[in-house]
């Protein structure tokens, strides 16, 4: 495999008395879709927080390509390139949906201490905002205030922002969390087309969408990555099945 | 249409302040009424900005205004009233005050940052008051106003109207520009969701206190006013209860648009003289209406017109 983009070194991580990240080690492609599933408790959203930046680990490293990233606060990590969606939808529900994707072009496009001309009429932000939102299916709401998209449209914004920003790294917190059917469906195309030529970290409960999105599917037990392995493999080894599928057919 | 119509309320507003001279207000206790009103309103829109714009629940605005007038006195105790000095010493000392001190206080959030912020303008206000050389509690009483390229023109009562009137209305354009530009969209965003700018790579600290600093330098602004209309200064400029009201006008006038912040100072000034004139106890009148207009103006004075449009439709 090619040199990781992400790579997690013994992380390690107590509440009190509850060890819920317990010597993990992870490395993830600089391409394709690296999915990370446990049953609920396992310490995955914990994880997530651990990578972004917003949980400090106790013990152990991160590594974002090849850089030593585990001290950095969340805004530095994602000057970086670490581009994360929330498993609660995190938007502006004040704003548009365009200019909550134009925020985040401007964090890339040179210095936002300028105190003169307006931004809603920026094109250099705005076009690469409405690209984003294009490819993310949002290109007809682009004018609709955030908070009153739907629950499925604030989550392909979500991935729109993250895409603004032109990750090297999609750290993607259960977006199909909440979603109907066919806002799933529409989304699980969405980020097959992504993985083609994106980095994507995904966090997810729905079985389906994991087994038919990821590369590479790392199981999270009781804070612990008990196999790391393809979706064939793990679907097929005996440990995750007791651990974790099994409980799900019972 | 939505941005005329928004653009329409502060325009009235401020062409009626332009008419009042000749609409009945031309008289010198009226003037004077008015200006302080102005006045008012051009530190209100500062505190606005970090109110309405940036989420900061300030408890300490006076302080910077009393710095800006107390420059005033420091200069005109050393003999010097020129505005090429004074302005730039009273917005720049009140701007570095909100510097040093919003460094500290940003840090925080919530009750903590209100907690700091009055506690710094406690610090100031006793400060003045032991300032023995410009009067200590008792107040200074400045030898003239402040004059502009050697010329005493704001003395008149006239002139000093209208240079008021200019002033706030360049206060209101700047907050109107510094929000619609970068540097508002991410404050903007900040107040909205902090920990959705920090993930898209941002971090609020510098531009909130670059907008605290910003509000200093105007209230500064607004203190060497003050401090021309009454020819006097005193520590109450840096009272808690000044600061107090400020937020007051704010949260009346509304935290929608900026211009809100003109209507709540206008609003509490003219009220104020309005009732005192009925009664002395007039304030167990003004209490029960500012309860009154918080419950029931939810958008404060400036979504008045929105709100009443609201009900034409409806009924």
């Amino acid at each position: 495999m090619a040199e990781p983009i992400l790579r997690l070194e013994r992380l390690r991580k107590r509440f009190g008395g509850l060890t819920v990240t317990d010597d993990v080690s992870l490395a993830v492609a600089p391409r394709g879709l690296h999915a990370v599933i446990g049953p609920n408790g396992a310490g995955k959203t914990t994880l997530i927080h651990q990578i972004s930046g917003s949980l400090r680990p106790d013990a152990g490293r991160i590594l974002f390509e090849g850089r030593d990233v585990t001290a950095l606060p969340v805004h530095r990590r994602a000057r970086l390139g670490l581009a994360r969606s929330f498993q609660i939808t995190s938007v502006l529900p004040g704003f548009s949906a365009l200019e909550n994707v134009a925020l985040a072009v401007q964090a890339r496009s040179g210095s936002s201490f300028r105190f003169c001309r307006p931004a809603a009429g920026e094109r250099r932000l705005n076009a690469p905002a409405i690209a984003a939102l294009e490819q993310a299916g949002l290109g007809a709401r682009t004018h609709a205030p955030a908070g009153a998209l739907s629950h499925g449209e604030k989550r392909q914004l979500e991935l729109a922002i993250a895409l603004a920003l032109e990750p090297r790294l999609l750290l993607l917190d259960e977006p199909l969390a909440g979603t109907g059917p066919e806002e799933a469906e529409r989304l699980i195309g969405i980020l097959g087309a992504l993985k083609q030529d994106h980095a994507i970290l995904l966090v997810e409960h729905d079985m389906q969408a994991v087994f038919a999105l990821a590369d590479v599917i790392s199981v999270l037990v009781y804070g612990r990555v008990i196999a790391t392995d393809t979706p064939a493999a793990v679907r097929a080894s005996a440990e995750v099945r007791a651990a974790y599928l099994g409980e799900d057919a019972a | 249409m939505a941005r005329l119509r928004g653009a329409a309320l502060p325009l009235l507003v401020l062409a009626l302040l332009a008419a009042a001279p000749f609409l009945g207000f031309g008289a010198g206790h009226a003037l004077t009424l008015l200006a302080r009103g102005m006045i008012l309103g051009i530190a209100a829109l500062g505190l606005w900005l970090l109110v309405g714009g940036a989420g900061l629940v300030s408890l300490g605005h006076a302080a910077m205004l009393g710095i800006g007038a107390y420059a005033v006195v420091v200069l005109d105790a050393a003999g010097i009233s020129e505005a090429a000095v004074v302005l730039p010493a009273a917005m720049g000392a009140a701007a570095l005050f909100a510097l040093l001190t919003g460094a500290i206080a940003i840090g925080t959030s919530g009750v903590h940052f209100i907690m700091i912020t009055l506690a710094f303008a406690q610090m100031a206000f006793f400060t003045t008051g032991s300032l023995s050389a410009y009067g200590g509690d008792d107040g200074y009483t400045l030898y003239g106003r402040t004059t502009v390229l050697g010329a005493r023109w704001p003395e008149d009562r006239l002139a000093f109207h209208y240079l008021c009137l200019g002033l706030l209305a360049a206060v209101l354009a700047l907050c109107q520009v510094l929000l619609a530009s970068r540097f508002g969209r991410v404050l903007r965003a900040a107040k909205e969701n902090a920990e959705r700018v920090q993930a898209v790579g941002f971090n609020p600290y510098p531009y909130r206190l670059v907008a605290y600093t910003i509000a200093g330098g105007i209230a500064g602004l607004a203190g060497l006013l003050l401090a021309n209309a009454t020819e006097f200064v005193a520590p109450s400029f840096l009272a808690w209860q000044r600061s107090g009201d400020l937020l007051f006008m704010v949260i009346l006038g509304g935290l929608g648009a900026p211009h809100g912040a003109i209507l709540g100072a206008l609003a509490i000034v003219l009220l104020e003289e309005w009732l005192a004139g009925f009664t002395e106890h007039w304030r167990l009148i003004f209490g029960p209406l500012l309860v009154l207009a918080v419950l029931f103006l939810r958008g404060g004075l400036a979504g008045l017109p929105g709100q009443l449009r609201g009900l034409l439709r409806r009924g």
